[in-house]
């Protein structure tokens, strides 16, 4: 796929829509479903990685000080982290809030 | 040298399968067209036929099967009727969706309920959007030969899209006809072996069937779409090759003394030889008509269909199955959509009749063509006619 899903028009898909490429889904952008996006107090953080293991999409992994956040590109807003988190580093915000 | 035998329709069906080395049949009884996958099974056990034959426990399963099948490039042959072809439904879908060349033989018979056994269209119609190539056949060898381009059809890469031969049950399928067997090398030499451009396959991995986000979906199906239209050229050309071969010609639209009358009958599937012979007997009484028979459903033949009815001012339509509640038979429908437009058209009017096995003699069918120049005349308040039914 050298073009985005988005460029595609009907006669570059395969037949039948057969993926030949390994690994494509990754591409998909699950991100723009999101209404809400979760926002971090890392203070709080114990690092224990709750919010990874009951996160739907499997989108939280540790960033580089080990404080575990959501990848924005497949993070579909749901807020299921925020709710299990036992110190409440996390808060759902509106997208259009800043 | 081939001869001319009389067989089974049904029989001879499973017999062009073998003279086209299908490499898989998974199939699932169902009247009346259990007899094909029947000698198709004997076929396989006796060794006549070096093929997977795939005992289901459904045609869900048949059809799901089929699917997996031909993703692998095998050559795959199924065959079902009526409720069997509905409860398929879902998969035929997704075996056109993902554009696998599988080849079915339809036993057309009523749908339930009340229960039938016996023919009529209501089943082909209930499948009329599932983006198979749909061909329909009057006679035993109009099967076999249709059977055989099928394959080819369906395989061939510029169309990849499955196919469904309709045939009349038990008018059809249980009728012993004299039909000529083409050769086992003949056939070889007129269908090349299936090359799926993408089979499933180990050292190469894809994925099939896969999803799509709204962002893709409209573009994967007005690619089928197209893919659809333009096989109509290639469908043409493989009956051509097929005359050519065997000297027998099948046309998208195909018509009888139909060039230049004022009336036409159209008609699908076994009854249309009826239908001609009514038609013979009318123009020996001194009518000026003819006959229109649609051989290729699906893509819809429309500029051949508008060529062969652009001189007549009545198009009587037969359709052998009821859109209850809706604006006519289901062809009568779609012919109507095809001629909307048009600033010149006949007036259609449709019939309905011969449902769940009920005949129609040659004396029904002038009965019908009869009515059918009164109706376009003084015009009616229905929707459709229906023959036939006690009031």
């Amino acid at each position: 796929m050298a073009k985005s899903e988005g460029e595609m028009t009907w006669k570059d898909l395969e037949i039948g829509c057969i993926v030949t490429e390994p690994g494509s889904a990754r591409k998909y952008q699950s991100g723009t479903w999101r209404s809400q996006r979760p926002t971090y107090n890392f203070n709080r953080c114990i690092k224990c990685g709750l919010c990874s293991i009951f996160c739907p999409e499997g989108c939280i992994g540790q960033n580089k000080e080990g404080n575990f956040e959501a990848d924005l590109y497949y993070c579909k807003g749901c807020g299921i982290c925020a709710k299990e988190c036992w110190t409440k580093v996390i808060t759902m915000v509106e997208e259009e809030e800043k | 040298m081939t001869t001319r035998i009389g067989i089974e329709v049904s029989i001879a069906v499973a017999d062009a399968v073998q003279l086209c080395n299908a490499d898989v049949v998974a199939a699932y009884p169902i009247t009346p067209q259990t007899h094909i996958v029947e000698h198709l099974a004997e076929l396989v056990a006796n060794g006549e036929l070096d093929a997977e034959y795939i005992p289901v426990e459904s045609e869900h399963s048949a059809m799901s099967a089929c699917l997996g099948s031909a993703a692998t490039g095998a050559r795959t042959f199924t065959a079902t009727s009526s409720q069997g072809l509905v409860l398929m439904d879902e998969v035929l879908f997704v075996a056109s969706g993902m554009r696998l060349p599988i080849v079915m033989a339809v036993a057309n018979r009523a749908l339930s309920s009340p229960l039938s056994i016996w023919g009529d269209h209501s089943d082909v119609m209930s499948v009329r959007d599932t983006g198979w190539i749909q061909i329909f056949v009057e006679n035993g060898q109009q099967a076999v030969d249709n059977t055989i381009c099928a394959f080819r059809i369906a395989e061939d890469n510029r169309v990849l899209l499955p196919t469904m031969i309709h045939l009349d049950g038990f008018n059809l399928t249980h009728v012993i006809e004299p039909i000529i067997m083409p050769e086992e090398s003949e056939v070889a030499k007129f269908l090349p072996p299936n090359k799926f451009p993408l089979p499933l396959n180990p050292d190469k991995p894809v994925a099939m069937g896969s999803f799509a986000a709204p962002g893709i979906f409209i573009e994967a199906k007005w690619a089928q779409e197209q893919n659809m239209k333009a096989s109509k050229k290639v469908i043409m050309e493989v009956w051509n090759e097929f005359y050519k071969a065997f000297g027998r010609q099948y046309l998208p639209v195909e018509k009888y003394k139909s060039d230049g009358a004022k009336v036409l009958i159209l008609t699908m599937g076994s009854f249309s030889e009826t239908a001609s012979v009514a038609v013979d007997e009318l123009i020996d009484e001194g009518k000026d008509v003819g006959q229109v028979r649609l051989r290729l459903w699906r893509p819809f033949p429309f500029d051949e269909f508008r060529q062969a009815v652009k001189d007549a001012d009545v198009l009587v339509v037969l359709d052998r199955a009821v859109s209850v509640g809706g604006p006519a038979g289901p062809v009568a429908s779609e012919v109507k959509s095809a001629l909307y437009n048009l600033a010149k058209k006949p007036k259609v009017v449709s019939f309905i009749a011969g449902l769940g096995g009920r005949d129609i003699t040659v004396k029904g069918f002038k009965d019908i063509i009869t009515k059918g120049i009164e109706i376009a005349r003084t015009g009616s308040k229905n929707e459709y006619e229906i023959y036939g039914v006690r009031e």
